[in-house]
């Protein structure tokens, strides 16, 4: 599927259309709910951080320096990506499956359009701008954090401000972005072919969407282990 | 000429197409008839290049579909025109932009000459005010008007449609009918029509091909229908009293 993606390319003044369509579904259709979900787990990271150090010796900027690392770490690139592949796997999956119940890919196909180009392609593309959802995630997943550490006066501005800035290895946010380019591609590719080469009525199309949700989760989760392995250990 | 040779398809144990052998010629109206399940869906999709056959050939004006190149196979189908059963229109799309994609994907025409044709076949099919529409605003009827728009605005060499009458009320239906038949004559081109409408086959069957259990039963034209005395055409075409009765003027006003 993946190799038929690249051959026989759409027209660019159609591709281009397509392109920018599946960016503002995909990528900027997301950014609400990536930012609500970021900012408040962000939060809940730092409460529950902030309530388990109960150590007088342990230094107060410590939240935020947790924080930092949950956020960047695991909970922007992954737990976003799971939920994701629920918004915009289920979208993807749902909107190609339709099209083949209702004959619309073999409409394209007797045209003798390139249907995996025309239809799957512009997505992989607009997910390549993924990176950037998850980089409004980190940012945001902090600033919930330190929301909550401040309001919820588990330790000051500055003590917030400290920790998050401590001991910062930059690779760490290579890292988060050499995963999140990983999960854009898995993002792109299962719904897909769930959707497009599957068979029967409105009932299949429903059944493929969970079952392409199941399988990205479950690819995104392998993989996270095996990249955290081989570039972290 | 579309030339089919003896082809033959199966999905799994079940053997769909069993050694089926026609023609079907320029500037006709052809159509395949049949009960549900006897092969006609699969035949069409084997003509279009969507299913390929395990055997046989399908040759358009003399060469092998099987044998084309990819490029070729997408320049051959480039010059086909298909009306789906249920339209297939794109349902992001509005009607005036569902008609235009075949121009979009493959002419290099300047905007306002796409926007031109459309609006010739859209009037063409009776359609002058539903540039705008989405597919959904539209009822069956209309919608299988774009569909045919969409399918001709290009300009066709082969026009196939897969049952263009079905759950549409008569008077729509034979609307349908006689915009094929029309369009046929006018670009002078191969139209197949997949359909078990007998309205249709009396109306607009040039060349009729009744498939059984897939394998070709019988082929003839509306004239010889009426005369023809192969029981397993006669039981199908002529199961209704109505039609049985069609049948017996027919027979009497032409002795």
């Amino acid at each position: 599927m993946i190799a038929e993606m690249f051959r026989k390319p759409t027209k660019w003044s159609v591709m281009r259309t397509l392109i920018l369509k599946d960016i503002d579904d995909l990528i900027i259709g997301s950014l609400g709910i990536v930012a609500f979900i970021s900012f408040f787990v962000g939060g809940v990271v730092t409460i529950q951080t902030a309530l388990n150090i109960s150590n007088p010796l342990i230094p107060k900027y410590l939240v935020g320096f947790a924080t930092r690392q949950s956020v960047i770490l695991e909970f922007a690139p992954t737990f976003i990506s799971i939920i994701i592949a629920g918004k915009v796997g289920s979208f993807i999956t749902s909107s190609i499956g339709t099209m083949r119940v209702t004959e619309q890919i073999d409409a394209l196909e007797v045209m003798g359009i390139n249907a995996l180009n025309y239809l799957v392609f512009p997505k992989f593309i607009a997910l390549m701008l993924y990176p950037f959802v998850i980089s409004i995630a980190m940012f945001l997943g902090v600033i919930g954090g330190m929301a909550a550490c401040v309001y919820g006066g588990f330790s000051t501005l500055e003590d917030y401000i400290t920790g998050v800035q401590t001991d910062f290895i930059p690779f760490h946010i290579a890292y988060a972005f050499i995963k999140t380019i990983v999960f854009a591609f898995l993002l792109a590719t299962i719904p897909s072919f769930y959707g497009f080469y599957m068979k029967g009525g409105a009932l299949e199309v429903g059944k493929a969407s969970t079952t392409s949700f199941v399988w990205t989760s479950v690819m995104i989760i392998l993989l996270n282990y095996i990249l955290t392995q081989m570039l972290l250990s | 000429m579309i030339e089919v040779n003896n082809i033959e398809k199966s999905f799994g144990d079940a053997h769909i197409l069993k050694g089926i052998s026609t023609t079907f010629e320029k500037g006709k109206t052809s159509l395949v008839i049949g009960q549900s399940g006897s092969g006609k869906t699969v035949f069409l999709k084997c003509l279009l290049g969507l299913f390929t056959p395990e055997s046989g050939t399908i040759s358009y004006d003399g060469k092998i579909y099987a044998q084309l190149s990819d490029d070729e196979k997408r320049n051959l189908r480039a010059k086909m025109g298909m009306v789906f059963q249920g339209s297939a229109l794109f349902d992001s799309m509005t009607i005036a932009e569902n008609v235009m994609f075949p121009l979009r994907m493959f002419t290099k025409q300047s905007k306002s000459e796409m926007e031109d044709r459309v609006n010739f076949v859209l009037n063409r099919v009776n359609l002058p005010d539903a540039h705008h529409k989405m597919p959904s605003e539209a009822s069956g009827g209309m919608q299988k008007r774009v569909a045919i728009a969409r399918a001709i605005v290009n300009k066709p060499k082969y026009l196939f449609c897969d049952e263009p009458n079905s759950g549409l009320d008569p008077k729509t239906a034979m609307v349908i009918d006689n915009l094929i038949q029309e369009i046929t004559d006018e670009y002078n081109i191969i139209t197949v029509i997949n359909s078990h409408d007998m309205n249709s086959v009396m109306e607009i069957g040039e060349k009729i091909v009744f498939l059984k259990d897939g394998i070709k039963a019988w082929e003839g034209s509306k004239e010889t229908i009426f005369k023809t005395d192969n029981e397993v055409v006669t039981d199908f075409v002529y199961s209704s009293e109505l039609f049985k009765k069609v049948r017996k003027m027919y027979i009497e006003e032409n002795e």
